[in-house]
């Protein structure tokens, strides 16, 4: 999925800011393998014509059956950067000149799968990254708090508590609301993985308290501690290895955390802003009921929130299986 | 003779049915438990003495495992077959407690840490039909008293973690005889606790025996506590009772190998000083569909090859109430 | 220590603890938007009006923005305190914009609440005694889609499947036109009506972790020996089922209130968004969106209290519920 992301450009078969002339909210393109007279031609789409309902002055498409686009792979389309090192036109597929909206497309004619496949980009990157900054807290202030004890202890906790006592989302609207309107989109992205950090950092640094206080307890500690072996020994050789698998679980059951914390921000508008897209953007559009009813495709990317979150889901349950090897099989 | 008996266990088998296989905790064993009598079953861990004692209280585990053979409770109204009964059906129910109880290793975990001792202990009396709480709470103050706990009114409304653990395996003793029972389980009741509170518990044990007349089966591992206890020994190996006695027959003149092992490796104030103390090699293995030979063949210092691993060697009588199952015998 | 003296303490700790957030809002909220003289120097000087830099200075000074920060949140702090939340931008005092609000926003967390618990216990304790069952097996998917699916995504799709199905607009807590009239059993079902679907949506998230909390402590317990003690007793299995272990297992969820509580609060926030609710999200989103900082500072706070309140409720009635933690904190 990661691959996918970060490889986006060459999958899809239209740029995600590209505005299709003429197709806005299209729906999803069917794919044919027949043509109108039953002969097998492959997959194909049809050309889309349309024209407007004069009492609703929507827009019904409809296919034209005589214009067959034969749907192309590893095919020359519109150019991009690639990681921005070098300039291709490389496309996995699409269907020349015909038009091919795997998704339908959103109200200004872009391709919905494109935008799902660029977007991903941002979604799942603020997911790590947004994780490693609050693992790099929270392992370090939770560690701290754990292994000393006494009064850093509990100030540290006493942090974590009243953190943990404010409504989450509120907070995190309130400080998205801060990030200025006119940030290039990298400092957004990293205002908001910091915003998203801010409050998620106080669960881990909490479970990775408790895991040390019952490991300090353990027999092998005091024996190492006998020997003579430095603080910074102990943690490293002993204590790590023992709660890494512990800290690989949580990593993984937090990310989904983020990524949704992103969505939401995105979704309301605080998060990431155009020209970038990531789901919660694109969901931004499917805010209006009426949009919904006419164009439920619009919806299609919360079906790749869920499944990702899903997955990291899964993904961190059996990694949490695995690391205990205590637990009843 | 006849009347004496309170509970025939014949060829009794409990297996568990595990993914890796078909564990054959408990593989055939039969002995009888006499009134006012105690009869010790000894054996390393893992060898089928608790599950024997849970086979009995029908309370092993309820998914995977299944008992067969027979469990016969004499009683004034004639033998029940225990293995007939359905577990959580009304008559085994009623069975337990009122005339089968059982007392666990670890009084820590075996009171819930919520409820009060007198709660648990009453629970009892209300399951098995009182209905007057006052007079019920009378009794267990009573008996709580009986067992030796001090300032028992008070005792009776605290809780578990509350008490040491030579007060908590006292609650639990007279949480397992509130309802007289005509047979009381212990098992390792004495393992968890310090050798002093240990010496204190058997005595009360053999107290209330002598009082209520009721009949134990305890269970441990350690040889010491059952030749203090025990009028009949049971030696259990593997799901096997390999030898099985008087606890003078067994102590005096042990025929099998293992036993003869287990009883050189006691140590004996200064008898042997200065040498090692005998063990037997090896562990026990894990009863995992286990071959049709004797179980003990693998450790054994007496083992002939062709003849111990071919075949099970039946149990033979070698004096009255002394049988042993091993080829030396045969 | 007596459960008075116990009550005083948390009570005085949760007071410090909303002392501390409130400075933390007061810093998050007022401070990079500058201050109330500069909204109104602007909001005057769009008017056409012109403005000198005495009639500002002076503004400053009545209320109390010459002075430094510390002051300027003491100021604020013992005015809210007080019950004076300022002015909304919309010239309407803050607290009466919240007044509207608040009875909805608490009745909204506390079915959901309920709701919760009402779902989440009963399915858990049936998953951790059929373990392995397809019951069991279902509820685990079902838990993991409402634990995947973030709430607004739930809301904005029940809102697609009514439009769909029924052709219902689900959003607001009343029929257009029910709300100005007067409290009679016809609003109330209209109320019951329009309060059932955000209360699905935002106790799917709450319950699915619930169950899986319940589920596994459950089986936890199941294999203690405590349970073997009473079987041994002759208790009927169900009798035993519900005296010690759900009671047991019920520990770890009657204490999740603490934490449960500002989830709530907070996932509605989003969800009462998306389904236009009269609640305190809301108002927030567009406080914030229009830089209405005194409300949205109160807004933050009157949250923040709720949820404070929550974490409090919860350790007392866990304490009220497990000797064991009454007698390590002493309470009697």
């Amino acid at each position: 999925m990661y691959f996918l992301a970060f490889t986006h450009e060459f999958w899809t078969p239209y740029r995600a800011v590209t505005q299709h002339q003429g197709f806005v909210n299209t729906p999803p393109t069917p794919i044919h393998f027949f043509d109108s007279r039953g002969n097998f031609v492959g997959h194909f789409v049809y050309r889309l014509d349309y024209e407007l309902n004069r009492d609703t002055f929507e827009r019904i498409y409809t296919e034209d059956p005589d214009s067959i686009h034969r749907i192309r792979f590893f095919t020359r389309g519109e150019p991009y950067r690639f990681w921005g090192q070098f300039e291709t036109d490389l496309h996995f597929f699409d269907a020349g000149e015909g038009k091919l909206f795997l998704l339908g497309s959103d109200q200004l004619g872009r391709d919905v799968f494109s935008r799902i496949l660029a977007a991903s980009r941002i979604s799942l990157t603020i997911g790590l990254v947004g994780v490693f900054l609050s693992f790099f807290l929270g392992a370090t202030l939770g560690g701290i708090s754990g292994f000393y004890g006494g009064a850093v202890d509990i100030v540290i906790m006493r942090i974590t508590e009243i953190l943990s006592a404010i409504p989450q989302i509120p907070l995190w609207i309130a400080l998205a609301a801060i990030v200025p309107i006119d940030w290039p989109v990298t400092r957004t992205y990293f205002a908001i993985t910091l915003i998203l950090s801010t409050m998620t950092w106080t669960g881990l640094a909490r479970a990775v308290r408790a895991k040390l206080l019952e490991m300090r307890e353990q027999d092998y500690i005091m024996a190492a501690k006998i020997a003579g072996a430095s603080d910074i020994r102990i943690i490293y050789d002993h204590l790590l290895p023992g709660y890494i698998s512990f800290l690989i679980v949580n990593i993984t059951i937090a990310i989904p955390g983020m990524i949704l914390g992103e969505t939401a921000l995105s979704f309301l508008g605080l998060g990431i802003r155009p020209p970038a897209v990531s789901w919660g953007t694109l969901l931004e559009g499917a805010q209006n009921i009426s949009n919904i009813a006419l164009y439920p495709w619009l919806l299609t990317p919360a079906l790749f929130v869920i499944a990702t979150v899903l997955l990291f889901n899964f993904v961190g349950d059996g990694l949490r299986d695995a690391a205990d090897p205590f637990k009843e099989l | 003779m006849m009347s004496d008996v309170l509970l025939e266990v014949k060829d009794l088998h409990t297996h568990f049915k595990l993914e890796e296989g078909t564990l054959k905790a408990v593989n055939g064993v039969s002995f009888t438990i006499r009134k006012n009598r105690t009869l010790g079953i000894v054996g390393e861990s893992g060898c089928g003495k608790s599950v024997t004692a849970q086979s009995i209280m029908r309370i092993t585990p309820k998914k995977n495992s299944k008992i067969s053979g027979q469990i016969l409770l004499h009683r004034e109204s004639g033998a029940a077959d225990i293995v007939q009964l359905d577990e959580d059906g009304d008559e085994m129910r009623d069975l337990r407690g009122r005339d089968i109880a059982m007392i666990f290793q670890e009084p820590m975990t075996a009171f819930s840490p919520v409820h009060t001792i007198g709660n648990q202990i009453m629970e009892a009396l209300f399951v098995h039909g009182e209905k007057d709480k006052r007079k019920a709470r009378d009794h267990v103050i009573s008996l709580l008293e009986e067992v030796g706990i001090p300032a028992p009114e008070r005792r009776i409304d605290e809780y578990s973690f509350q008490l040491s653990g030579g007060m908590r395996q006292r609650s639990m003793i007279a949480m397992a005889i509130v309802l007289n029972p005509r047979l009381l389980i212990a098992d390792e009741p004495t393992t968890a606790l310090d050798v002093t509170i240990q010496a204190q518990i058997l005595r009360l044990m053999k107290r209330l025996q002598r009082d209520n007349g009721m009949a134990i089966m305890f269970i441990t591992h350690d040889l010491g506590v059952i030749a203090n206890m025990a009028d009949d020994v049971a030696v259990m190996y593997l799901g096997k009772i390999v030898e099985y006695g008087s606890s003078r027959q067994i102590f005096k003149d042990p025929k099998h190998p293992y036993t003869k092992g287990l009883i050189r490796s006691i140590p004996k104030f200064g008898a042997t000083e200065g040498k090692h103390l005998a063990t037997i090699k090896g562990t026990v293995p894990v009863p995992l569909d286990p071959p049709d030979a004797c179980p003990f063949a693998n450790r054994c210092s007496e083992f002939i090859a062709g003849k111990c691993d071919i075949r099970m060697p039946a149990s033979v009588v070698v004096a009255p109430g002394h049988s042993v199952s091993c080829v030396l015998y045969e | 220590m007596s459960l008075s003296k116990y009550l005083v303490q948390r009570l005085i700790y949760a007071l410090l603890v909303l002392i501390v957030i409130s400075f933390l809002i007061f810093m998050i909220v007022q401070l990079p938007r500058g201050d109330a003289v500069d909204r109104i120097v602007n909001a005057r000087q769009a008017q056409g009006d012109i403005i000198t830099e005495e009639d500002e200075a002076a503004l400053r000074a009545q209320y109390g923005l010459d002075k430094p920060i510390y002051a300027q949140y003491f100021i604020w702090a013992t005015q809210f305190a007080r019950g004076n939340m300022g002015q909304s931008m919309l010239g309407i005092p803050v607290s009466n914009l919240i007044n509207e609000r608040i009875v909805a926003t608490m009745l909204l967390s506390i079915i959901s609440l309920i709701a919760t618990y009402a779902l989440a216990v009963p399915i858990g304790i049936y998953s951790a005694t059929n373990q392995y069952s397809l019951g069991d097996y279902f509820w685990t998917f079902v838990g993991f889609i409402g634990l995947a699916t973030p709430n607004f995504l739930l809301a904005l799709i029940m809102l697609f499947v009514f439009h769909k199905a029924f052709g219902l607009s689900i959003g607001g807590l009343f029929s257009p036109g029910v709300e100005e009239q007067p409290w009679s059993l016809a609003k109330a079902l209209d109320l019951l009506n329009h309060l059932w679907i955000p209360i699905i949506v935002i106790v799917t998230a709450q319950t699915a972790g619930t169950i899986r909390t319940m589920r596994a402590t459950l089986l936890d317990e199941l294999g203690q020996q405590y349970v073997i003690t009473a079987r041994a007793k002759g208790l009927r299995y169900r009798q035993l089922l519900f005296k010690y272990p759900v009671r047991l297992a019920l520990n770890p969820v009657v204490n999740s209130v603490g934490y449960i509580l500002p989830r709530l609060i907070s996932g509605q926030t989003i969800v009462a968004i998306v389904l236009n609710l009269p609640t305190l999200g809301p108002l927030l989103f567009s406080a914030l969106l229009a830089e209405d900082v005194e409300l949205a500072t109160s807004i933050l706070m009157i949250q923040s209290i709720l949820a404070v309140i929550g974490v409090i409720l919860g350790d007392i009635i866990l304490s009220l519920y497990d000797p064991r933690i009454r007698m390590e904190k002493g309470v009697t």
